[in-house]
């Protein structure tokens, strides 16, 4: 088990290691920042001088070096837009996309269990059926798209829900957040339905899946035997069951969520990280595009860690069905 | 191999049907209804595709064809000399939407298609390769792939094109980056199984060189299960491409693909203006949709496993 995770942790340095080289190197060769920095009637010598404050006239190695010594003290340079710092400028914007990320997994086990149940017990019903078809639904709908058609329909259409940002906010332990603030939630909701969907379908598949196996399992049928209320049997005993493995594969699925929760928040205007990115590279903020992509691959690393140990404690069994996802 | 033993032998037991591999295929492709729909839809949208520049009323490249006048019309309007009706409105330039729909299909398609045949061809080589030679090859290849595969594809889709910048080109660079891993896997898994039958042991035996054994012999025989990927893959790689052209990061704005065309039509959305959005995702949606249908069947159709006559 050590031996497992020191195997994957070296590798995890090494992954780190090149994407850093490479982020670095391709980061600096597009775009000169200082066509950007300065405006475009600057002289020689002003030019010179934010060259030289940004230590752009040294050698690309000992930049490199600059960037990984500084990298490693916490110091990922400052937002050519903002002023700031990077890194602070990122992880300012992590409790909103924590928040919408957490909202999505909670809507995904409140609407997929109940829904994949229903088509688990009543396979060859029509309502049964249906569910599975907008199942495949939410697997094949681009986000973006579904996205779109959430602020037409509820925001547009009939102006019951806010189309974009974050709304009201209030300190929750000195975070800020939307959810405790009946504005707040309003704007929540169709951003977090939106990062759900795919979850919702993979949670209908999984619990339908579950359902149908554990229904044949004697412990079902001594508990009819016993003469338990079918609602009982179902919630308890079939439900206790199933629930682990589900659970289990959607906090798995956390690392996706926030790397489509870029797409979300673009589309709902949400300020979480993945709006920074994408605002980032179109204006070529070179330090927050770095920032984000080594913190991003960080937390990657570290989520697949996590993940590869629980699944080498966990049913093989389990790697099978997320295979897909 | 299994499959033409078997078919050699049904052949031969009954002289009057004479049935090719081929025919076999298609009667068992439609065999399924929504599948035969799917697949109808899809010729139906590749030929709108290539036909485009005929089918069009107009050239939505053109800017002499487009009258900034008629920018905005709602489905139906026509223009100034009502010579033309735009049948599913225009968009902020006065571009005819559905002309701009067909010709963004068209390069949806195309960017899908040509990503999707590319990476194929990456990761089939380099899954062969890890397959035949093994050992260090073997492992450096498959590593990769896993480290690869253990980010979305979104994400690195995102962070290949944040570091290249956007163009035709860098998207179709980073949509082969998406896919090859999942060639390479697939490739290896059944070259393995293929490698240690007797005509790969035959082929080696004669002294054939490594190449050809692995391109001529090895290869056919592992086709069928990356067909099936490749399918389903071109629809992923159409949609991602559209959402990474809806951030901004995909294709050019003068040749706009269909999640390009969405995202300009999203700003008017919020005032009413719904169809500039709409219906270049519906058309979206319509050949996403008939991709999976006819990948899913082509997988069924494939799996020697469920093939029972």
């Amino acid at each position: 088990m050590l031996d497992f995770i020191l195997r994957r942790l070296s590798q995890s340095i090494l992954v780190l290691a090149v994407m850093s080289l490479l982020v670095f190197i391709s980061v600096y060769a597009i775009g000169n920042p200082i066509d950007m920095l300065l405006s475009p009637d600057a002289d020689q010598l002003e030019r010179a001088r934010t060259i030289a404050a940004f230590g752009l006239d040294k050698p690309l190695w000992q930049q490199y070096f600059i960037f990984i010594q500084q990298a490693l003290s916490g110091d990922l340079g400052r937002s050519f837009s903002f002023g700031t710092p990077a890194l602070g400028l990122i992880l300012e914007r992590l409790p909103a996309t924590l928040e919408l990320a957490i909202c999505a997994i909670v809507i995904a086990i409140a609407l997929g269990i109940p829904l994949g149940l229903w088509a688990g017990l009543r396979p060859n019903s029509w309502s049964g059926k249906s569910i599975m078809a907008v199942s495949i639904l939410g697997f094949s709908l681009p986000t973006f798209w579904v996205g779109l058609m959430l602020i037409m329909v509820f925001a547009v259409q009939l102006g019951w829900l806010p189309s974009g940002g974050r709304g009201e906010t209030t300190l929750l332990f000195g975070v800020p957040v939307s959810f405790l603030t009946l504005d707040g939630l309003q704007h929540l909701l169709l951003p977090a339905f939106n990062l759900a969907l795919f979850n919702i379908a993979l949670v209908i598949r999984l619990t339908r899946a579950g359902a149908q196996e554990a229904l044949l399992q004697d412990y079902v049928k001594f508990a009819r035997a016993k003469g338990l209320r079918n609602g009982r049997i179902i919630g308890v005993h079939v439900l206790k069951n199933i629930l682990i493995p589900i659970v289990t594969v959607i906090a798995l699925q956390f690392g996706s969520i926030i790397a489509f929760a870029i797409v979300t928040e673009s589309v709902f205007a949400w300020p979480g990280m993945g709006k920074l990115i994408i605002d980032s590279i179109r204006v070529l903020d070179r330090p927050v595009i770095v920032a984000y992509l080594m913190l991003i691959v960080v937390l990657f690393i570290f989520i697949n860690l996590v993940v590869d140990v629980v699944y080498s404690i966990l049913d093989p069994r389990v790697r099978l069905s997320d295979a897909k996802g | 191999m299994m499959n033409t033993v078997i078919e050699s032998a049904e052949t031969t037991k009954s002289e009057f049907a004479e049935e090719t591999p081929f025919k076999r295929f298609t009667r068992n492709f439609f065999s399924s209804k929504i599948a035969t729909a799917g697949f109808i839809t899809l010729c139906l949208i590749v030929l709108a595709a290539i036909f485009a520049s005929v089918i069009a009323p107009q050239n939505p490249y053109d800017l002499t064809q487009i009258d900034i006048m008629d920018s905005r019309l709602a489905p139906g309007g026509q223009n100034i000399d009502h010579t033309l009706t735009y049948l599913l409105g225009t968009d902020e330039q006065g571009r005819d939407m559905l002309s701009a729909i067909l010709y963004g299909v068209r390069i949806s398609i195309i960017v899908g298609v040509v990503s999707t045949a590319i990476a194929l061809l990456i990761g089939l080589t380099l899954g062969l390769f890890a397959a035949y030679f093994g050992g260090r090859v073997e492992s450096l290849i498959m590593r990769a792939a896993d480290i690869q595969l253990s980010f979305p594809p979104i994400l690195v889709a995102l962070i290949l094109l944040a570091l290249m910048g956007p163009g035709t080109s860098k998207i179709v660079i980073a949509l082969v980056a998406v896919q090859w891993a999942y060639y390479a896997r697939t490739a290896r898994s059944a070259a393995l199984v293929e490698r240690k039958k007797e005509y790969i042991e035959a082929a080696s035996g004669l002294g054939l060189s490594p190449l050809r054994i692995v391109f001529r012999h090895l290869l056919p025989n592992c086709l069928p299960p990356l067909i099936v990927i490749a399918a389903l893959q071109v629809a992923s790689a159409i949609s991602l491409e559209a959402t990474l052209s809806f951030l901004g990061l995909g294709l050019s704005v003068t040749e706009p693909s269909l999640g390009l065309l969405i995202a300009n039509g999203f700003d008017y959305m919020l005032s009413g203006k719904y169809w500039i959005s709409v219906f270049p995702g519906i058309a979206l949606l319509v050949t996403v949709v008939a991709i999976n249908l006819v990948a899913d069947q082509l997988r069924d159709v494939l799996n020697p496993r469920l093939q029972t006559q």
